[in-house]
């Protein structure tokens, strides 16, 4: 009996083990078959871009297509490193990946990850973007165009009406924006908010703001922040940097920033007590504030013109990565939604500012208002100055640099670096991290 | 070497009948590599998804290897000099090996009173010891984001209540040693119970006679825990201080979701409560995406693991050994 128990339990083991190598072997076996069948297409986003109903309605025109969301309202630091792991292990990616222009770079630096577009027809659509958002897609030879363009980043700044009225400034829209043609009378309208005692800021964190200005500066000057456009690290001698870090730092010594964290809970949280007065709002920034302040704030909220001159901050792409198993669907995807409809089409929903000329001038745009914000002509107001927007170039290790500044900007704000040591530490682990 | 290893009766020898000599070969094989069969799946799998791995990170870590990249270079130990020599890095190991000393010596501390306690005669014993339990069985993401929420500088309940006995708001997320101690807090809120019920069932495997005869000796209940129990539960401390010490060097989740918002992965924007998990995160993946050298840091929080581990025992074993020549 005891040796057939042992020689039982052998048996169990051996099936075990075969079980297990079994499995290992199969990992990879998950071919579905390529044929005519009905054929599922994945599309990978982050954050918010809208396409719901465009996939209704391109569903409805291709029967044998399904298409499944990935990611929505996901962070982009989140969303990025997956990205990143999946293009590495060659399994995993969607077969639409959204990729957001600071991102870009990286990718295109390795472009045999992603179909090359310009095989699959997309030389004729260059018209329908603008030039330098077509121009960003494509590697450096030019040779292959790795995404084709969502949204672009029209700068605007978005204010809190109750706040301003309590504070005694003009809550009229085109008054504000008279207020601060420039970041310094920004500033002052800001200290005169700030003796008023309101319980609020008058600015969200001084890292989303100094980014704006610095794209701002750039687009308007060189056309480069942190690295030239031979890709040498330019941080400590490009005056647009520095430029864009002192004013930043006028705004902290005024006392003006609620210092949240920007993109964390406290931040969230601050929307929803209405803690802040005003946030830099590139257009994609109008669906963040929907979403975080909530159904409660509505009509509170408006939109002016952003201090300064124009600027451009985000906006994605649309790739396909060469492991799709449906490249040919999905490419005729990512045209539909990158087309002037489509585009219209993530506008109305998230607001999202087209980078299709076409799409800019169609009065669908051009007339719409954003009930959220007061009715606001965000038409007139983003897409006035988007197809004279000035682009700003952005190098190999450009991600892994801005944080370093950003984080210099945020030790600064809070009060653990004075400025001038935060700009040291801001130029040192720049280089320290495009050197990684 | 047919040596009976079970307690049958010596086969018969001979082939007497060819179906008992097969017999006979089978039960020597089944003896002989049975045992190896049984034990192999174990193998298997820790090859699979243990050595592998490791082998795997060993030789990335010799190569300045882009993960996104198609050519990996050969550079030697390179991504190491480097490394010695790397401020953040030695930042992150000492957050790690803060958060460790600040979290685990109370919650194991604790975790024995507890187990104490409910090792008495008590009420719904079973439900007790049951609920202890309940941090551990939560989700860490779910008990990171609660936390993270209470610890909030300006919205956050711990510095309301701070606020009420008239101490001024912390800044949990941008002082290095509140982010350790908030940081901490939510380890020992998972771990401790579990700890508690290691410690229980050794202290259940204590003689009841060893208790009776010392409270006849006139001992009383902490002469008792500290002469009887703690002696004895010895070999259950040192393997609770050495699963606390792999844990606790190689924490991730509960600082990550400690902090939200860009580059949490950072811990802080002077990496006040960045871990060596996290600063491996942060160079093999985002935003630097330096396989080579996040494979480095992994190497050598290895290499840290086994050292911390090697030192909490010879405390331990000398701790234990002072004992013996008291009594």
């Amino acid at each position: 009996m005891a040796t057939f128990t042992r020689r039982h339990l052998a048996a169990v083991a051996l099936v075990a083990t075969t079980a297990l190598l079994g499995t290992a072997a199969c990992g990879g076996g998950d071919d579905e078959p390529a044929a005519d069948g009905p054929v599922t297409l994945t599309v990978d986003v982050f954050g918010q871009f809208g396409y719901d109903e465009l996939y209704k309605e391109y569903m409805a025109s291709h029967p044998n297509v399904k298409i499944v969301e990935r990611g929505t309202g996901s962070n982009l630091d989140e969303y990025s490193p997956k990205l990143t792991q999946w293009l590495a292990a060659g399994k995993g990616a969607g077969d639409i990946v959204a990729i957001e222009e600071g991102l870009l770079v990286e990718y295109k630096a390795n472009p045999q990850n992603f179909v090359n577009l310009l095989d699959h027809g997309a030389a004729d659509l260059k018209g329908n973007f603008l030039d330098w958002k077509w121009n960003q897609g494509l590697t450096a030879d030019g040779k292959q165009l790795i995404g084709l363009g969502t949204d672009v980043g029209g700068m605007a700044m978005c204010y809190r009406k109750d706040l301003f009225a309590k504070a005694g400034l003009p809550t009229d829209r085109d008054a504000v924006s008279k207020l601060w043609p420039t970041w310094s009378d920004y500033i002052k309208v800001g200290e005169q908010f700030k003796a008023k005692n309101t319980g609020a800021s008058f600015l969200d964190a001084a890292t989303n703001t100094f980014n704006t200005i610095l794209l701002q500066t750039a687009g308007n000057a060189q056309g480069y922040s942190y690295y030239d456009t031979s890709n040498n690290l330019v941080v400590d001698s490009n005056p647009a940097v520095k430029q864009a870090y002192d004013t930043t730092m006028d705004i902290i010594d005024s006392g003006l920033s609620g210092k949240y964290g920007s993109w964390s809970e406290e931040w969230v949280s601050a929307f929803k007590q209405s803690k802040f007065a005003t946030i830099a709002c590139p257009a994609w920034m109008t669906g963040v504030i929907e979403g975080n302040a909530g159904p409660g704030a509505k009509g509170r909220w408006d939109i002016a013109q952003v201090p300064g001159n124009g600027g451009n901050w985000g906006g994605s792409f649309l790739a396909v990565p060469k492991q799709s198993k449906h490249q040919a669907e999905a490419i005729e995807l990512a045209k539909f939604l990158t087309s002037a409809k489509g585009q219209i089409g993530a506008f109305k929903s998230k607001g999202t500012l087209p980078s299709s000329p076409q799409a800019l001038e169609d009065p669908a745009i051009v007339d719409s208002k954003n009930p959220y914000f007061s009715d606001a002509p965000v038409g007139k107001i983003f897409a006035a100055g988007a197809k004279s927007l000035k682009p700003v170039y952005m190098g190999p290790k450009n991600q892994a640099v801005r944080t370093e500044v950003e984080n210099a900007v945020r030790t600064a704000e809070l009060g653990q670096r004075t400025p001038a040591q935060a700009w040291t530490d801001a130029v040192n682990n720049a280089k320290k991290a495009a050197a990684k | 070497m047919a040596v009976q290893l079970d307690a049958r009766p010596p086969v018969v020898p001979a082939a007497r009948h060819a179906r008992q000599s097969r017999g006979h070969r089978l039960s020597r094989f089944d003896t002989r590599y049975s045992p190896y069969l049984y034990i192999a799946p174990f193998f298997l799998l820790f090859g699979v998804f243990g050595i592998y791995p490791l082998v795997y990170t060993g030789w990335v870590s010799l190569h300045d290897w882009d993960l996104l990249g198609a050519e990996h270079t050969f550079i030697g130990f390179d991504n190491y000099t480097q490394l010695m020599g790397d401020p953040d890095f030695w930042h992150s190991v000492v957050n790690t090996l803060g958060i460790f000393v600040i979290s685990t010596v109370p919650q194991l501390l604790l975790a024995l009173w507890l187990a104490n306690l409910l090792n008495r005669q008590l009420r719904a014993r079973t439900t007790w010891r049951m609920t202890v339990l309940i941090p551990n069985v939560t989700s860490t993401a779910a008990v990171a984001i609660v936390f993270a929420v209470l610890f909030g500088r300006e919205f956050g309940m711990i510095n309301w209540l701070l606020d009420h006995v008239g101490v001024d708001a912390i800044d949990w997320k941008a002082n290095r040693v509140a982010s350790w101690v908030a940081i901490s807090t939510m380890v020992d809120w998972r771990w401790t119970g579990y700890n508690a019920l290691i410690f229980l069932a050794a202290m259940q495997a204590i003689p009841r006679d060893l208790y009776e005869s010392a409270s006849i000796d006139g001992a009383g209940r902490s002469r008792q825990f500290w002469s009887i129990t703690v002696p004895l539960l010895k070999p259950t401390i040192i393997f609770a201080v050495i699963i606390s010490t792999i844990g606790g060097l190689q924490l991730f989740t509960e600082p990550r979701l400690f902090n939200s918002g860009t580059n949490a992965i950072r811990g802080g924007p002077l990496r006040e409560s960045q871990t060596v998990t996290m600063y491996m995160f942060e160079n093999a993946f985002a935003p630097h995406y330096n396989f080579g050298y996040g494979s480095a840091v992994a190497w050598l929080l290895f290499a840290l693991i086994a050292v911390v581990a090697a030192i909490n025992v010879l405390i331990l074993r000398r701790l234990g050994g002072v004992r013996k020549e008291d009594d």
